[in-house]
């Protein structure tokens, strides 16, 4: 199993989601450059958080142009797994790989506090590792993580069952209270269609060791361990 | 007569006076030209050439066995003993902040992560320390400084993980903004920024060179007037992004050994980080010509290139030959670099513009010239006394908490620490908003703990037991943790030393602070002086010693919180109680009064508590350990409470006389700390403070949603939490 890290300037999320990959899940880590085109035999891609190019103009606006943007595009049309965090999930919705758009939080403050999401999908490579309905605590840190969609595309995502994660409380009952950023629906992660491309804004790689106050994060790595292959031979 | 008075124009201009100008014509055997007058005003201002403080900072101890750097370069570090090296320093952005809070803040932080990164370090954290005037007044300079501090930290991706805020008239006009940048090397890659090899070449890299902030340092140096918003062209604009390629594109450098040293581009621009460099090496000179420095904009002047604060620029010495493979890696993050200039050895910084030299000065004149002021200080008024008899006791204890809880100076700093990415780099072991934060050494098991701390109040009372106190108390944060302190870096702000009893607060303020170094035995290995925070209308602030300490646990699962963690643990005082109400957030919230003399340090005593809860951490004794000092005992339990989110019950607290009962509940002993403790190990732990002859005490038990004294006072969490997190509401 091979984890590619895109690497943009200003990106920050790279180097923990290398740790994680490296250190704490034992797998094989690449970093990619936003430059180059080639994605080096990576199983799974991750697009992490930061701010890609200063996220002048609009978060992801620019990002979503790098010479590698083109490649994993390709790659996710072949169905290799894409993975969006935080910085990462903005820039796929910029670039078309996810519907929707983030936009500034509802509170017009940044925002670094964990959260609660229960898992709605449990079926996908990301989430194999969790249960059904399963709360997990992710931390997220944004200022631009209020995810926002016309009415159609809500409806058809929640028809679709394309909502992969959501903002709730210990109970894991979504509430208005337990919403972080004014996200539709309390929209924390969705999926594409076809299942293979996920973006969401909170940070798994900053809760996979109990040092940094949870684990939860690692279900997701583990998950995407377990389930790449299957797809990919799919 | 006319040209005499262009001079007089001039020289206010550069902030220099009369008899600096003529030290400068003695030394040179000529009047300097324009720019070289210009670049003399800004090596000599205060900010850069310490001419007033410099007789006195030279009593501070900065040596010790584990420092590989004290004053001196762009920051001081220390060994952690296993390869790894910590580099720190923290330094004031107070006059640009007082200005334009969002962008002075923000280009402080830019500044300080420089500093750590022209040492060779990875920046890991960021702390800062903030002053304001009350809410809602300050708000303008409160939220603009919080959001440029997180505007800058969360977008560079290094954390912000502690800090502290107060509240006071003093600071109105003149808010404090000091932040500290925390960073690790490897101690074998710890780099200096020496300009040594004669025709080794100077590369300007980072942002290109525009007009901005042009004698930022000398606007640093002067008194905040009327005219002050007209210097906001002196105030810098941040661009975090670019300073985040900039510090990948520097850590890159490191793999090459291309590279004779790093210098940061900070106060005075190239002008003092030419000199800087150039200075540190005995008769060392350099040569640059302005016309190949990379600018922003067009009709700049040779005066206007030397003296730019353009933020986000970096100086780096290469290697004769070596240019290619350094402008390469630059070249890869998309940012410019320039080789301007080269080291030579002359001793002399000579500046030329294509072909036409334009100034040439010696490097000792620029960096060591500026003639010492030696000020004479005269104790101000004493501070009001307090008369303990006329102070009645509390009426309700229970109301009088939870006003102690809401007050801005005391109140939950979640509003402000939630605004900061305080977990990136997947460090984080403790996060803020306890007595430390601690980030780990990631492939080892040590802890860095680290915090600032200053009660100014203290220092405004007694300048000299106010700055023991605030090392005493950042100590103590550290141990809090379970850590053991290792070294200091100082941030003294200041009111205008020009006057006699600020001069005297000077003195006072370094000499507390030397002798609690020395008691302490911690070295101060780097840090800042601002003066001159005083506003024409006569404000001036509370002398501001802020002290930012660094500490080491070797084994971070020993790592100790604030917060209760488990219900039936023992709840027990550590340090004795005395009736020090003097100067206390107690004395200002319910009786409205700044008055008395803070309460006495006894170092003996101070080193045995934190011996004993080291030992007992180490032990595993101790479950948690929190410092009780701002605000008092009560404060301190329901901290203990809210962070942990369990309750405590214990017995009335019917103190001996002497000791009154206000002072028992909210004074503010030093050397003393809440520690919750399994039952069984208990024993153990009283006989291990009775060992070091400290005194234990038994408060109670953890256990409930209510923080219970029988009989005397039973608040709910819920009643606690509301008072505490609202403390800043409206404010955020």
């Amino acid at each position: 199993m091979k984890f590619g890290v895109v690497v943009f300037p200003g990106t920050w999320s790279d180097r923990d989601c290398g740790w994680v990959v490296d250190q704490v899940l034992g797998a094989h880590l690449q970093y990619l450059w936003h430059k180059d085109t080639d994605l080096k035999g990576c199983d799974c891609i991750i697009v992490p958080g930061g701010f890609a190019y200063g996220d002048y103009l609009r978060t992801g606006a620019i990002a979503r142009f790098a010479p590698l943007m083109e490649s994993i595009g390709e790659f996710a049309d072949r169905g290799g797994l894409v993975w969006g965090i935080c910085n990462g999930f903005q820039i796929l919705c910029e670039s078309g790989l996810l519907p929707g758009a983030l936009i500034r939080n509802a509170s017009l403050e940044y925002r670094c506090e964990w959260t609660n999401l229960v898992v709605e999908r449990s079926d996908l490579p990301f989430t194999s590792q969790c249960d059904e309905r399963e709360v997990i605590r992710v931390p997220i840190s944004h200022g631009e993580g209020s995810y926002f969609a016309d009415p159609a595309t809500l409806s058809r995502l929640e028809q679709n069952g394309q909502v992969v994660f959501r903002y709730c409380d210990v109970e894991g009952r979504v509430r208005p209270s337990s919403n972080p950023n004014g996200s539709l629906h309390n929209i924390a992660g969705i999926v594409n269609s076809r299942g293979n491309v996920l973006g969401m804004m909170p940070h798994p790689e900053r809760c996979a060791e109990a040092e940094l106050g949870g684990t939860d994060g690692l279900k997701l790595f583990r998950s995407v361990m377990h389930s790449a292959a299957q797809v990919l031979t799919a | 007569m006319e040209e005499r008075k262009l001079d007089e124009r001039k020289l206010r201009e550069v902030a220099l006076t009369r008899d600096e100008y003529r030290v400068i014509v003695e030394a040179l055997k000529r009047p300097p030209n324009d720019i070289e007058l210009g670049m003399l005003g800004v090596l000599w201002s205060e900010h850069c050439s310490y001419k007033t403080s410099k007789p006195l900072l030279r009593r501070l101890p900065s040596s010790g066995a584990a420092v590989l750097q004290g004053p001196g370069e762009n920051a001081g570090a220390v060994s952690l003993g296993n390869g790894w090296a910590v580099v720190f320093k923290i330094e004031s952005h107070n006059h640009p902040s007082a200005i334009e809070p969002y962008q002075g803040a923000a280009t402080g932080v830019g500044g300080i992560l420089r500093d750590v990164i022209a040492m060779g370090a990875r920046p890991i954290a960021l702390l800062d320390s903030l002053r304001f005037g009350p809410l809602p007044e300050s708000r303008r300079h409160f939220d603009g400084v919080v959001a440029g501090i997180g505007g800058y930290g969360n977008c560079i991706g290094v954390p912000t993980v502690g800090g502290e805020v107060y509240f006071e008239d003093c600071y109105a006009q003149n808010p404090v903004v000091n932040a500290m940048c925390v960073g690790l090397v490897r101690a074998s890659d710890l780099m200096r920024a020496r300009a040594e090899g004669t025709g080794n070449k100077l590369l300007l890299v980072g942002a290109d060179t525009g007009r901005d902030g042009i004698h930022g340092a000398a606007f640093a140096s002067l008194e905040l007037d009327e005219d002050s918003s007209e210097r906001r062209p002196a105030v810098q604009v941040g661009n975090p992004f670019l300073e985040k390629c900039l510090l990948e594109a520097c850590m890159d450098l490191s793999l090459t050994d291309a590279v004779v040293a790093i210098q940061d581009l900070g106060a005075a621009g190239l002008t003092s980080s030419v000199a800087e460099c150039a200075g540190r090496v005995p008769g060392a000179g350099a040569k640059i010509d302005v016309s190949r420095v990379p600018r922003r904009e067009r009709g700049m002047t040779p005066y206007d290139v030397m003296l730019s604060e353009s933020q986000e620029r970096m100086l780096v010495v290469v290697r004769r030959g070596r240019e290619a493979d350094i402008e390469r890696i630059f070249e890869t993050w998309d940012l410019t670099s320039a080789v301007i200039g080269e080291v030579t050895d002359d001793g002399h910084l000579t500046v030329v513009d294509h072909k036409e030299q334009v100034a040439r000065l010696p490097i000792q004149l620029l960096t060591e010239g500026a003639p010492l002021r030696r000020l004479v200080g005269l104790p101000p008024e004493p501070a009001p006394a307090l008369d303990l008899d006329a102070l009645p006791p509390p009426a309700d204890i229970g109301a009088a908490l939870l006003r102690m809880l809401a007050s801005p100076n005391l109140c939950s700093r979640w509003p402000i620490i939630r605004r900061y990415d305080h977990m990136v780099g997947d460090a984080t072991v403790i996060p803020p908003g306890g007595d430390a934060a601690m980030l780990r050494v990631k492939g080892t098991k040590v802890g860095i703990a680290m915090t600032t701390s200053c009660n100014a109040r203290y220092c405004h009372l007694d300048a000299n037991l106010g700055a023991q106190l605030a090392v005493a108390e950042a100590a103590r944060n550290i141990i809090a943790t379970g850590a053991q302190p290792l070294a200091i870096t100082d941030c003294l702000n200041m009111a205008n030393p020009d006057r006699p009893e600020v001069y005297w607060q000077l003195e006072e303020t370094v000499s507390g602070l030397a002798q609690a170094c020395r008691s302490l035995d911690l070295p101060i290995v780097s840090g800042n002086v601002s003066l001159y925070n005083e506003s024409a209308g006569g404000a001036a602030i509370y002398p501001t010693p802020v002290i930012g300490m660094v500490g080491q646990i070797d084994d971070y699962d020993r790592r100790l919180q604030a917060g209760f963690k488990h219900e039936g643990d023992f709840v027990l005082l550590i340090g004795s109680s005395h009736n020090d109400l003097g100067g206390s957030e107690y004395l200002k919230v319910e009786h409205g009064m700044v008055a008395g003399r803070p309460p006495e340090l006894d170092f003996a005593r101070e080193r045995a508590v934190g011996k004993l809860i080291l030992a007992a951490a180490g032990a595993g004794f101790i479950k948690t350990a929190h410092d009780c000092s701002d605000g008092g005992l009560l404060v301190a339990l329901a901290e203990c409470c809210l962070l942990g989110g369990i309750g405590m019950r214990g017995p009335a607290l019917n103190p001996e006389p002497p000791l009154r009962i206000d002072a028992a509940f909210f004074g503010e002993s030093p050397s003393r700390f809440i520690v919750s403790a399994p039952s069984r190990a208990t024993p153990e732990l009283q006989s291990l403070a009775r060992r070091h002859h400290v005194e234990i005490a038994l408060l109670g038990m953890t256990g409930g949603d209510a923080l219970e004294l029988e009989g005397q006072l039973k608040l709910t969490l819920q009643e606690m939490r509301d008072a505490w997190e609202g403390g800043l509401e409206g404010s955020a």
